[in-house]
């Protein structure tokens, strides 16, 4: 689904991601794990479409498609996903409004006809489910006023309904407490199906204990240092990432 | 933003054009050019009118020959020279007509063009229109079902035959032609517009509405609305407008007086979208033009909704005097500049009567090389117990070439007056275009959607029938703004 190789990448002039390389396929759950400043948020821009930063070389293949090429618009219409680190404010917006908008400009591009009203009702319904979503809060501006929690419950909420093949989570554990952890984890699990693919970035094992992933990466100096399966991440959490840190400097 | 992006953006930009810009060819008689007592008399002659009516414009033209123009606006206003105008121009062979049938079809295309049906058939229900082309009245819809109810809806040259005591009472009542330059100008050339009466204890049963169309070259429009509402009456009012695209500015110049007697209501929208000129600045319209009601009695209200997206300069300021006890000023506006347009807009609410509440939501857009200024007056006056005031000012900047500026001036006579005031300036962000970009939503598509946010306090005032339509001008208008 997504082949990234040897991917550099830079913001104002300042080197980020380093030659990063890695696989996804369908179906997969990739962890993504790595020390503050270590390029995980620029890789998951990078994915986006951010124009600030800018790829200085590498390739990066979505669906068989030159994702780089890619307005970010139209990435998010063939399917890829960012659930933000920090989501945007947008007052005056509902939810509800932002998301037809998104609904319907991805149906457009894939030459649909806009949903019927009472379709889209019924399914934001049913995504609501997901993540226990508040009736009240999606009426309300886009994220204005909403706590921590809200925020990234509205960001899986979004998934759900966009229904992405790549999900790229940012961080999405960050600031939850453990009921909205297991509520955000749920809403994940739920999505999961062999034609979809996450990367779940993430700082901590604790999300991992729910959201179970196929591969652990560590990424670091903007680049994939070392891989390998979910007990990685345990002994990360036990270790710390100094050894990691510290086999990086000896082999260079 | 990569090249190729940027490329693409400024290609639409400039391919896009303003949507209502075409002309139509149509034969039509107009007035000499310029300005004298001669032109006065034409018009007047024109449209028949009475002595006293002629005698009126006269006073005003003489008076206005003694005025200069206004000159504390915070922009540069190249001087206008007022004899390169025409100050009449009508189709010929028609003065007013008993059936669409005898309209040119000309005409009656053209107003489909814009979106405004004229023909029995296609008409929007509930919205009863006027149609003014350059000077005069072409049609007016839904005129004999109103009337059934009392309610008198026409173009104000036909008012001043058939009910002639009620312009002759109202006309210049609010909006005196001593007030200012632009409405000394108005009252001696006027040369038509939509005149409402709504008797006592009716609620209009529908929409009234008037669309403005500017056709002819070197010609202004000055047009004069005038809306009485009587004791315990309700009406609903929109006005919106269209012109060409021209290279030379072109010049309207419009008087709307509002007169809401005891328990009366009157709602007036307006949805302005004359042609602002193109992206350097050259051509579009002068929009000056004085608007004020009178609350005349206890309890009455008066709110107006404005939507300017239009014009190169728009210079307005729709105001309320609040004169009966317990009566209620509103006034909801967006105004939108991009490129180099000029927006000086806002309000004045004028608290005379005890207990009288006025409030004020501004939201100004700017983007481009535009300037865009609120300007507005709260006055209590000393016998005004227990005025309230609420104004809330916000502007949006998009980009960092625009400027947004505001100009409150508050004048309290009375200390038991509470008056309130909230400003705030924003920006636009990379940061939520970007996100909306992130869910599939384009550029252009996010300008509309963040700003219409913004904007949503105000646009919720508008008729339901134009709300949609108020939207998409905005996404409109701002198009090609963030590239
Ligand atoms: N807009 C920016 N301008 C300059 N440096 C930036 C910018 N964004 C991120 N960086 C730098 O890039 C590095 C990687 O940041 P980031 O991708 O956010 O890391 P992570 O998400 O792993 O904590 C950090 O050193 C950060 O300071
Ligand atoms: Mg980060």
């Amino acid at each position: 689904m997504l082949s990234i190789k040897d991917l550099k990448a830079e913001i104002e002039g300042k080197k980020i991601l380093n030659g990063l390389s890695l696989e996804v396929k369908a179906g997969e759950v990739h962890a993504i794990m790595g020390p503050n400043g270590a390029g995980k948020s620029t890789l998951s821009s990078v994915l986006a479409g951010r124009a600030e930063y800018e790829v200085t070389s590498g390739s990066v293949t979505y669906e068989g498609k030159n994702l780089l090429d890619m307005s970010p618009e139209d990435r998010a219409r063939e399917g890829l996903f960012l659930a933000f680190q920090y989501p945007i404010e947008i007052p005056g917006v509902s939810t509800t409004n932002f998301l037809k908008t998104a609904v319907n400009e991805k149906r457009k591009y894939l030459g649909l006809d806009p949903m019927e009203a009472t379709d889209f009702l019924k399914m934001m319904r049913e995504k609501m489910d997901y993540v226990e979503m508040d009736k009240s809060l999606i009426s309300r501006s886009l994220n204005e006023g909403f706590s921590g929690g809200e925020k990234k419950r509205n960001e899986v909420f979004q998934m759900a309904m966009l229904e992405p093949k790549l999900c790229i989570m940012d961080e999405t554990d960050s600031g939850l407490d453990i009921d909205a952890l297991r509520l955000v984890s749920n809403g994940v699990n739920k999505l999961r199906n062999k034609d979809n693919a996450f990367l779940v970035i993430t700082h901590y094992q604790r999300l991992l204990d729910y959201i179970v992933p196929d591969f652990v990466h560590v990424l670091y100096k903007g680049r994939i240092v070392k891989s390998g399966d979910k007990e990685l991440a345990k002994e990360l959490e036990v270790k710390g990432y100094d050894w990691i840190k510290q086999e990086v400097e000896a082999n260079s | 933003m990569s090249d190729t992006q940027e490329v693409d953006i400024i290609d639409q930009v400039v391919s896009q054009e303003y949507k209502y810009g075409f002309s139509t060819d149509i034969e039509m008689e107009t007035a000499p050019m310029g300005l004298s007592e001669d032109i006065v008399r034409f018009i007047s002659s024109k449209k028949n009118e009475p002595e006293w009516m002629l005698e009126w414009r006269l006073k005003a033209y003489r008076y206005w020959l003694t005025l200069e123009e206004p000159n504390w606006q915070n922009f540069d206003l190249k001087p206008i020279n007022y004899q390169d105008i025409i100050y009449y121009a009508a189709p010929k062979e028609k003065i007013k007509l008993d059936s669409l049938d005898q309209v040119d079809p000309e005409l009656l295309k053209t107003f489909e063009k814009l979106g405004i049906s004229l023909s029995e058939q296609k008409r929007l229900s509930g919205v009863a229109v006027d149609a003014v082309f350059d000077s005069v009245s072409i049609a007016t819809t839904f005129k004999d079902q109103l009337y059934e109810k009392g309610v008198i809806f026409c173009a104000i040259s036909e008012a001043l035959h058939e009910h002639p005591e009620l312009v002759k009472k109202y006309i210049g009542s609010v909006v005196p032609y001593t007030d200012n330059y632009f409405s000394a100008l108005n009252a001696a050339v006027f040369s038509d517009g939509s005149f409402v009466y709504i008797p006592k204890g009716v609620r209009c049963p529908m929409e009234l509405s008037t669309y403005f169309r500017i056709n002819a070259e070197n010609t202004g429009q000055f047009e004069r609305t005038l809306i009485i509402a009587d004791d315990n009456s309700y009406v609903s009012y929109l006005e919106g407008c269209t012109a060409p695209m021209r290279d030379e500015n072109q010049l309207h110049a419009a008087v709307v007086e509002l007169i809401a007697m005891e328990k009366a209501e009157i709602k007036y929208s307006t949805v302005q979208n004359w042609y602002p000129g193109d992206k350097d600045g050259k051509g579009g319209i002068y929009n000056f033009v004085t608007k004020r009601g009178s609350c005349e009695g206890a309890h009455s209200k008066i709110s107006w909704t404005q939507v300017e997206t239009g014009s190169a300069i728009t210079w307005k300021y729709p105001s309320c005097i609040l004169k009966g006890d317990y009566s209620t000023g509103e006034f909801f506006s967006v105004a939108v500049t991009n490129n180099r347009q000029i927006a000086d807009t806002g309000t004045k609410m004028i608290h005379i009567g005890k207990h009288t509440k006025s409030r004020i939501v501004s939201k100004g857009i700017s983007a481009g090389k535009s300037h865009n200024s609120y300007r507005g007056l709260v006055k209590v006056n000393k016998r005004a117990e227990n005025a309230r005031n609420h104004t809330q000012c916000d502007s949006m900047l998009i980009g960092d070439r625009s400027g947004a500026h505001t100009f409150p001036y508050i004048e309290i006579n009375n200390k038991t007056a509470q008056v309130e005031h909230e400003a705030s300036t924003s920006k636009i962000g990379e940061d939520q275009i970007f996100y909306c970009n992130q869910r599939g939503i384009g550029t252009e598509e996010a300008v509309g959607l963040i700003v219409n946010g913004f904007c949503k306090e105000v646009l919720n005032q508008l008729p339901m029938e134009f709300a949609v339509e108020a939207q998409k001008l905005l996404a409109v208008s701002l198009e090609g703004s963030v590239g």
